[in-house]
């Protein structure tokens, strides 16, 4: 038997890639994706779902579906995308409901894999170059999205303890860049100027697209327990990594610089709390836990900015079919469901 | 995977990179000379893992120092060390050539000079980078906090000196006194302030690292708080605001005046390495071995002041 899984976010970028990825494997039965939106990616096989932000329904769909592994992907965790208080009903009661269906005396659910990032770890002058899973934060979570992350995380720990039969796997992303994914950094880094914090030039490291979605396949097949950090290698400075993107930086005053980036959100660019920390600061992330694990990635920080530099330059050109799809409830259904349709399996 | 394209792309393009190279470089003179080289069988090198594409700009490295910044401040910082401090050292070569150690030392001057005297000293003389563990205050400062990283400063988090001394067997200088020995006004100088709390000790047993102890006479006198002025310093959010001698000297050169070092004669003794015998990465070491061996080490560099205090015939000559 194969298995059974379900996918937080079906919607979200992420959510689609990993469905598509995992309709490719044979060893897959059942594919159940949740989300309030509908999927915008073209999926053969996956059953789409909809559902209200905070996932009420979730218990039921995971019995009905003998749901075996879930994929949480559906953790908001760039800030820009919409108001604080839908960020904590997706975040974290989203995630309480789902623990709590995954975690009901007759659930079959025997592997979690929950797609979190690397701002759980904030950005402080007082931080370690590089974190590790186990380094704790130095400062005060200041934006909803990370606390929202922070109290995630700990039912995930809460559930994790509850249920030693369950692998449970947090991969923590570090900042993702790549041609298809839209991000505030990879927004800035098209403008112009790059906007940076006068007198300081942090470290950045950056997670490639392909190496995130690859990662939570890797922690599926592999069922994984435990926190991971995801990130390339190497750290660059945020100056590098606008010259690498062919920019100079434009520097914002390091006083009241909520105010300074405001004019930016005109441009497109929203600057939120934990990005001007990030500006400031920096963040380093450990990766050798998960390249213990076996894992391996295919770009370095500067590869993924290079990668994603090379994608913006065929951006232009190409129109990309993705943004071209859009679901259709009864020609889904029909594709999926109706006996005239001949499988070729 | 629709993304996969990309990466095989590039693989395969090191793939044809690497495989036309041994052509490229005939090691041997009469080798080059022969044109049929290329149908030569040649024993296939060993297929080891690629390394990734990494296509970085710059040489700010994951401490965030750069070569290029520390060969300019090293052609800086030269005449200073030499010409207007002539700083002399003592049993330098108690400082290691190879595995990570922790150097310490006591810490003076309202802008100490011995980080930089005993940074340059070991790196030109001994040719080891050293690593200056450095206070949070350094990275809360705009400009001059990326200045201090690039050209070898590092936030003083036991993380960080571990990976450095463990991992990386890298000589770190660390500062015990943290701002209360830099912060403290003439009258009291050469009378060393608590080591913290031991976290130095503990850092070099989890490591498995000697301690270096370093005494430096000079720097107390480069730089005399004659004042402090505790109500701006809580405004700024600074350790301390000093009124120094230097300000008062050099009143004529202006801002310059506050951050340039009296000519005071600088000289560092390279104390005896301390071991401990236990063992390195366990979680927790006792507290009061730790608390010994700081307080030893306190004393050993207390002791050593004195005695080069007591052979001093001049601040400005030694």
């Amino acid at each position: 038997m194969g298995k059974r899984v379900l996918i937080t976010g079906l919607g979200t970028f992420w959510g689609g890639r990993v469905a598509q990825a995992l309709e490719a494997d044979p060893a897959v039965d059942v594919i159940v994706g949740l989300d309030r939106v509908e999927p915008t990616v073209r999926l053969e096989r996956t059953e789409y779902v909809r559902t209200d932000e905070s996932y009420s329904i979730l218990s039921r769909i995971v019995k009905a579906a003998r749901i075996d592994t879930i994929v949480h992907t559906f953790l908001v965790v760039d800030s820009t995308q919409m108001r604080s208080r839908t960020i904590h009903e997706i975040n974290v009661i989203g995630t309480m409901n789902l623990f709590a269906a995954a975690s009901a005396p007759d659930s079959t659910v025997r592997n979690v894999v929950v797609k979190s990032s690397t701002l759980v770890y904030g950005a402080d002058p007082r931080d370690p170059t590089w974190f590790t899973e186990s380094s704790r934060r130095s400062a005060v979570p200041k934006s909803t999205v990370e606390r929202s992350l922070l109290e995630v995380e700990s039912y995930v720990r809460d559930f994790s303890v509850d249920n030693p039969h369950v692998s449970v796997a947090v991969m923590r992303f570090a900042n993702v860049l790549g041609p298809d994914i839209s991000t505030p950094l990879a927004k800035a880094l098209q403008l112009p100027l790059v906007p940076s914090v006068f007198g300081f030039d942090p470290r950045f490291q950056f997670v490639h697209e392909t190496d995130v979605v690859r990662a939570i396949l890797f922690a599926l097949e592999n069922e994984l327990q435990g926190a991971f950090n995801v990130a390339g290698d190497g750290l660059l400075p945020w100056s590098e990594v606008a010259a690498i993107c062919g920019k100079r930086t434009i520097p914002m005053p390091f006083v009241g610089m909520g105010l300074a980036s405001r004019p930016l959100a005109r441009l497109g660019v929203e600057l939120p709390t934990e990005l001007l920390d990030l500006l400031k600061h920096g963040r380093g992330v450990d990766n050798r836990r998960f390249r213990d694990a076996g894992f391996e990635y295919r770009f370095t920080s500067a590869g993924t900015v290079a990668d994603f530099v090379r994608s913006l330059r065929v951006r232009r050109l190409v129109a990309r079919d993705e943004a071209s799809y859009r679901y259709e409830r009864d020609v889904e259904q029909f594709f999926r469901h109706s006996p005239a349709v001949q499988h070729d399996d | 995977m629709p993304d996969e394209p990309t990466p095989r792309r590039t693989a395969s393009r090191r793939d044809r990179h690497t495989a036309t190279r041994p052509a490229h470089q005939p090691l041997d003179p009469e080798v080059a000379v022969s044109s049929s080289t290329d149908l030569v069988p040649v024993a296939k090198p060993e297929p080891e893992p690629e390394p990734l594409d990494d296509p970085r700009r710059g040489d700010v490295d994951e401490w965030g120092r750069s070569e290029r910044m520390r060969e300019i401040a090293r052609s800086i910082y030269g005449p200073v060390y030499r010409a207007w401090h002539r700083v002399e050292w003592e049993g330098i070569e108690r400082i290691p050539r190879e595995g990570g150690a922790l150097l310490v030392s006591n810490h003076a001057g309202a802008i100490p000079s011995d980080a930089p005297s005993i940074m340059h000293g070991i790196e030109t003389e001994i040719g080891r980078p050293v690593y200056g563990l450095a206070d949070e205050m350094f990275k809360r400062l705009p400009v001059l906090g990326t200045m201090w990283s690039r050209v070898g400063g590092v936030l003083a988090h036991p993380d960080n000196a571990y990976r450095l001394l463990r991992e990386q067997q890298q000589l770190a200088l660390v500062f015990p006194e943290g701002t209360k020995g830099t912060g403290k006004p003439y009258g009291e100088r050469y009378q060393l302030r608590r080591f913290g709390r031991g976290g130095f000790v503990q850092i070099a047993m989890r490591a498995g690292v000697p301690i270096v102890p370093i005494a430096v006479v000079g720097a107390e006198e480069a730089m005399p708080i004659i004042w402090k002025i505790p109500q701006l310093s809580k405004v700024l959010g600074l350790p301390y605001v000093p009124i120094t001698a230097n300000m008062l000297a050099f009143a004529g050169l202006g801002p310059l005046g506050a951050v340039l070092d009296l000519p005071s004669k600088i000289k560092i003794r390279v104390l005896e390495p301390v071991t401990f015998d236990v063992e390195p990465d366990l979680p927790r070491y006792s507290r009061s071995r730790i608390m010994d061996e700081s307080e030893a080490i306190r004393t050993r560099i207390q002791e050593a002041l004195l005695d080069m205090l007591r052979t001093r015939e001049s601040v400005w000559f030694g």
